[in-house]
């Protein structure tokens, strides 16, 4: 068959929503885009521990420590499923680390902002898993079939990571007014970073078209923003603490919310590396895999001695 | 990159019994012992499962997507082996 031929089956059972699978054909750039988007993911979910991890210890009470602790290993999980899906296109797991590890692969920049106090725990569950779901419950849906069931595995469980944040937001803002203010506090420095989330706007998105012809993005970036300060303003108002935008206000002819301009120069400095932890969460990464090292090697060693064992043992 | 990636595993769990194996998905491990303890802890987290079968992929056999036209068509035009098929009266129910 001619290429054009097998592009044109292809978008024909795209548009029709049947699932793509490993083994079928798929043109090279789909391939590439999907490769890039689920490994970024699935590095999101890995660096994403590492500003929760640190507050693990020292969460207030064992209730506290026991929820944030099974919520970070949640997140370990998610990129192992996302990593799996990426490696059925053809990648070795040693690549897309390297990738990782190298800079050529970028993570969600929200994980290069600090936690610098508990009420953060809650802020980041409220909104950035908040955020987090809205990107991932249409990606259930997506073209590529492997890609598609890791994402309704990861949706089952992002539902408790809302929660638990939302609830801790709820229980210092009915607190005593320090930690009412501490609540506050991580509304103001997490709202911003949560709404740069969805990515550039519509106009400076270079991948929306294709990939949405590709049906691997549903929506657009404005159009799941929108949805996530729809769905986010009036449980703000449940919790009594203001979200920092003098803008933010019902447009009643749109039926949304309007809302101010986002400082993308801020956006793409921590892009390009500048933000306050990249280079700490980088340091930690490559540590946490280095020190790892000699753990995996002895596994493997190990396994190795055991099957020629039991060779022997046959002969 | 210097050491040897660990094998691939596909992993399958009975979700409660009498009910199929299904596959969940996959993992890295050193041999098979790890492979269900790592499935366990990751695929089984919130009581998924009863049992889990792991093996390792390139032990899996499958059948070509671009030859499954082909590969099927046995089953394609034998509509006799439905039940739907048969012509009976109306009056028979329970058939
Ligand atoms: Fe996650
Ligand atoms: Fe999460």
């Amino acid at each position: 068959m001619r290429t054009t031929h097998l592009e044109d089956n292809f978008q024909q059972k795209i548009d029709a929503e049947e699932r793509i699978e490993p083994k079928d054909w798929m043109p090279e750039t789909y391939r590439k885009t999907l490769i890039r988007q689920i490994s970024q993911h699935a590095h999101s979910e890995i660096v994403g521990m590492l500003p929760e991890g640190n507050w693990i210890t020292r969460a207030p009470t064992l209730r506290r420590k026991a929820a944030l602790l099974a919520k970070v290993q949640d997140e370990a999980g998610h990129g192992l499923y996302l990593y799996c899906a990426a490696e059925t296109l053809g990648v070795s797991r040693d690549t897309l680390l390297d990738e990782l590890h190298t800079g050529k692969a970028k993570y969600s920049s929200i994980f290069n902002y600090p936690t610098i106090a508990w009420a953060d725990m809650g802020a980041i569950g409220w909104l950035v898993d908040g955020a987090a779901i809205m990107n991932q419950v249409p990606l259930c849906r997506a073209s590529y079939g492997p890609y598609a069931r890791a994402m309704v595995r990861i949706c089952k469980e992002e539902s408790f990571h809302q929660r638990q944040g939302f609830e801790i937001m709820l229980t210092l803002s009915k607190g005593t007014p320090t930690q009412k203010a501490m609540a506050q506090d991580a509304l103001n420095r997490w709202w911003w970073p949560s709404l740069m989330m969805f990515g550039p706007n519509d106009a400076e998105s270079q991948h929306t078209e294709q990939s949405v012809r590709w049906k691997i993005k549903r929506f657009t970036n404005d159009e799941l923003r929108q949805k996530f300060v729809d769905a986010t303003v009036p449980q703000a108002e449940i919790l009594g603490i203001t979200i920092p935008d003098p803008d933010l206000k019902w447009n009643e002819e749109r039926g949304h919310y309007d809302f101010g301009a986002i400082n993308w120069d801020e956006f793409w400095q921590v892009v390009k590396g500048n933000g306050p932890c990249n280079q700490e969460r980088m340091e930690a990464r490559i540590k946490a895999h280095e020190d790892g090292e000699w753990v995996r090697e002895a596994a493997m060693a190990y396994a190795n001695k055991q099957s020629q064992k039991l060779t022997e043992q046959v002969a | 990159m210097s050491a040897e990636e660990w094998p691939l595993f596909e992993v399958f769990i009975r979700s409660k019994s009498g009910l199929h194996h299904k596959h969940a998905g996959s993992l890295h491990a050193a041999d098979a012992t790890m492979a269900l303890e790592n499935a366990r802890d990751v695929y089984t987290r919130r009581q998924e499962g009863v049992s889990i079968w792991v093996v390792e992929s390139k032990h899996i056999a499958a059948s070509d997507p671009a030859d499954s036209d082909a590969f099927f068509e046995p089953a394609k035009d034998k509509i006799y082996r439905h039940p739907t098929f048969y012509d009976l009266p109306d009056e028979l129910k329970h058939m």
